[in-house]
């Protein structure tokens, strides 16, 4: 028996052994696996310093990111989910939705709000990925187009944040009809020549890709977020190849003429305050009451290329 | 559990081979009774089967490759089908079918999925899964039916829109959202009809209207029964359940508000009977086209608005303000 025994360490290189991740003030980035500081993170709008990794982020955060001083009203919030097919899978359906209630803090998948953002009072929907893949059912048709007629109402410009996996399952068809509801309203907020900018963030697929998100008279994403129709799986079981790295990415849909800009983080409040104050012409609009507040004028001008490629 | 619709309709086909095979023989008064009696059986196996047919079933007739296609009752409703060809931007997607005809002397267009039958032609008709010029030569279509008042008659059969990387790279995801918006206020009547596969939003593409029909024995729904099985099972063994809790039949959309008629079918299914299923669907058209006809047009899209407005299932008391 040998004296001395070589411990038999991972052969894994290292970049890739697995670090162990000190609780509480260190995370790891996602997507370059280094080290970050948790607080670092949070001041860069949960944004990679290192990398630029764009971290998914919650309805809550993003209305913080885009509103006003952090102030927005809250509408429709009493609208509430329904099993109208008893559905059930390896779990019911209503126990799903009590669990993602209790997790989320949230009746369902979106937020809709009266806000104002970079001076313009504007109706915004953010939807919640957090809330079973932020998957469109009944109440999430409803609560958008809720927003849109609010919007034509109020005569305000209109703000859809998406990160959704698409329509729900477990509402069946009726999850399938949201589409159409959404759509056909987002015409008559056509008719009204109010402005829609559908902003696209990591995951942007399926039925919410089909419909709402890419009807915007901008759509605008984040960096290297996946927005398409078909999952990149089905697609490779479909053709029986691998995607290249990138498919499917904000970048490749710039690429291929389906987004206006692929816009940071950082600087996506003024982009949208900019663009707003380009499309919003109060001259057409019918409604005495409708206001464009002065203070929609952009403080730095220098910032116009914010747009990546 | 049952793979394709020949599974199931075992009995129905065996029986049709005996009297095919019978007839063969020289007719006596013995060979004439037990034909009789052969036909009298296959009629009561098939009104069985047909009546007891699971969600799962009924997909797989739905998908029945003897099943009319488009063209079929294009053929059979339509004089002077005159097909129109192409997008205009990218190419011709020939698994989406567009054009004008006359039916019972009245002009109409025509916007469907079509299937192949024989193998060639499926590959041709991409297994009737259209790419983004299938939806951009629709609405294309549909604005001319719309530039000359002619009502609109669309037929779904489709398993989806076609999930492949040109597909993704032309934005089909735009094409069919561009469909829906459009169709919404387009101001013409459009009369919809589900005759096989209605597949998510591939079908809901040319699937915005007045009126919305279902075949008796045709699907619609938000997820093929084994993606669905895929997902929520985590293995593709589960389509049969998977078929009940989307609840995908004519009879299940009906009671959800979603569809305003089921079109029966014959005894066996529509590829049984073409003749007879034809004419019950040219019956409910003619009905509907002379109704929307007769209404304003303005009046009709109102109406068209708050039919989709309406549409989904919200817990009691919320949304009251």
């Amino acid at each position: 028996m040998a004296w001395f025994r070589k411990k038999r360490g991972s052969k894994r290189p290292v970049g890739d052994r697995k670090r162990d991740m000190p609780e509480g003030l260190w995370t790891k980035c996602n997507h370059c696996n280094e080290f970050i500081y948790r607080k670092e993170v949070a001041r860069n709008s949960n944004v990679c310093p290192k990398c630029n990794y764009h971290f998914r982020i919650s309805a809550q955060e993003r209305l913080e990111l885009l509103c006003d001083d952090g102030v927005w009203e809250e509408f429709s919030d009493d609208i509430a989910p329904i099993d109208a097919l008893g559905f059930q899978d390896t779990k019911k359906y209503p126990d799903r939705l009590v669990d993602y209630q209790k997790r989320t803090g949230r009746k369902d998948a979106v937020v809709v709000v009266e806000t104002t953002i970079g001076g313009i009072p504007t109706i915004l929907a953010v939807m919640e990925y957090g809330f079973m893949g932020g998957s469109m059912g009944s109440v999430v048709g409803e609560k958008i187009t809720v927003a849109i007629e609010q919007a034509i109402h109020l005569q305000r410009p209109l703000i859809v944040v998406s990160s959704s996996g698409g329509a729900r399952m477990q509402e069946g068809v009726l999850s399938l009809m949201q589409m159409a509801k959404i759509s056909a309203a987002l015409s008559r907020l056509d008719n009204a020549r109010l402005p829609y900018i559908s902003v696209l963030t990591d995951p942007t697929t399926g039925g919410v890709t089909a419909s709402f998100a890419m009807l915007g008279d901008l759509n605008i994403a984040e960096p290297r977020a996946l927005i398409g129709f078909a999952g990149p799986r089905v697609i490779e079981q479909t053709i029986r190849e691998t995607l290249p790295d990138g498919f499917q990415r904000s970048e490749f849909l710039l690429e291929h003429g389906m987004l206006d800009l692929v816009v940071p983080r950082s600087q996506l409040k003024e982009t949208l305050t900019r663009s707003l104050s380009y499309l919003l012409n109060t001259d057409l609009l019918t409604s005495t009451t409708s206001e464009l507040c002065s203070n929609a004028v952009i403080e730095n001008p220098e910032a116009e290329d914010s747009g990546v490629g | 559990m049952h793979r394709k619709a020949e599974d199931f309709e075992k009995p129905i086909i065996e029986l049709e081979t005996q009297i095919k095979e019978l007839s063969l023989f020289p007719s006596s008064s013995e060979r004439d009774k037990k034909l009789a009696k052969l036909e009298e059986e296959l009629d009561s196996t098939r009104q069985e089967i047909y009546s007891n047919l699971s969600r799962w079933e009924i997909t797989l007739v739905a998908r029945h490759p003897k099943r009319p296609y488009t063209l079929d009752y294009v053929r059979r409703l339509f004089n002077g089908f005159v097909e129109m060809h192409g997008d205009r931007h990218y190419g011709d997607d020939e698994a989406m079918v567009t054009g004008f005809g006359e039916f019972n002397g009245r002009p109409i267009c025509v916007v469907g999925q079509q299937k192949g039958r024989s193998t060639k032609e499926k590959l041709r008709r991409n297994f009737g899964m259209p790419h983004p010029e299938g939806y951009r030569k629709a609405l294309r279509v549909m604005r001319l039916a719309e530039k000359f008042a002619r009502p609109v008659l669309t037929f779904i059969d489709t398993p989806g829109a076609y999930p492949g990387s040109g597909a993704e790279e032309r934005g089909v995801a735009e094409a069919i959202a561009v469909n829906l918006r459009s169709m919404a206020m387009l101001r013409t009547p459009i009369i919809v009809t589900i005759i096989g596969e209605g597949g998510s939003g591939g079908a809901l593409g040319i699937g915005v209207g007045d009126r919305v029909n279902m075949l008796e024995y045709s699907t619609y729904s938000v997820i093929s029964p084994e993606s669905c099985s895929s997902i929520l099972w985590r293995d593709a063994d589960h389509p049969e359940e998977a078929a009940e809790a989307l609840k995908l039949k004519s009879e299940d959309l009906q009671g959800l508000n979603l569809v305003d008629e089921v079109i029966p079918e014959p005894p066996g299914g529509a590829h049984n009977d073409p003749q007879a299923i034809s004419h019950n669907l040219g019956v409910v058209l003619e009905k509907q086209l002379d109704e929307l006809t007769a209404t304003d047009i303005d009046t009709l899209l109102e109406q068209r608005y708050q039919k989709f407005r309406a549409m989904g299932a919200l817990a009691a008391n919320s949304g009251q303000e």
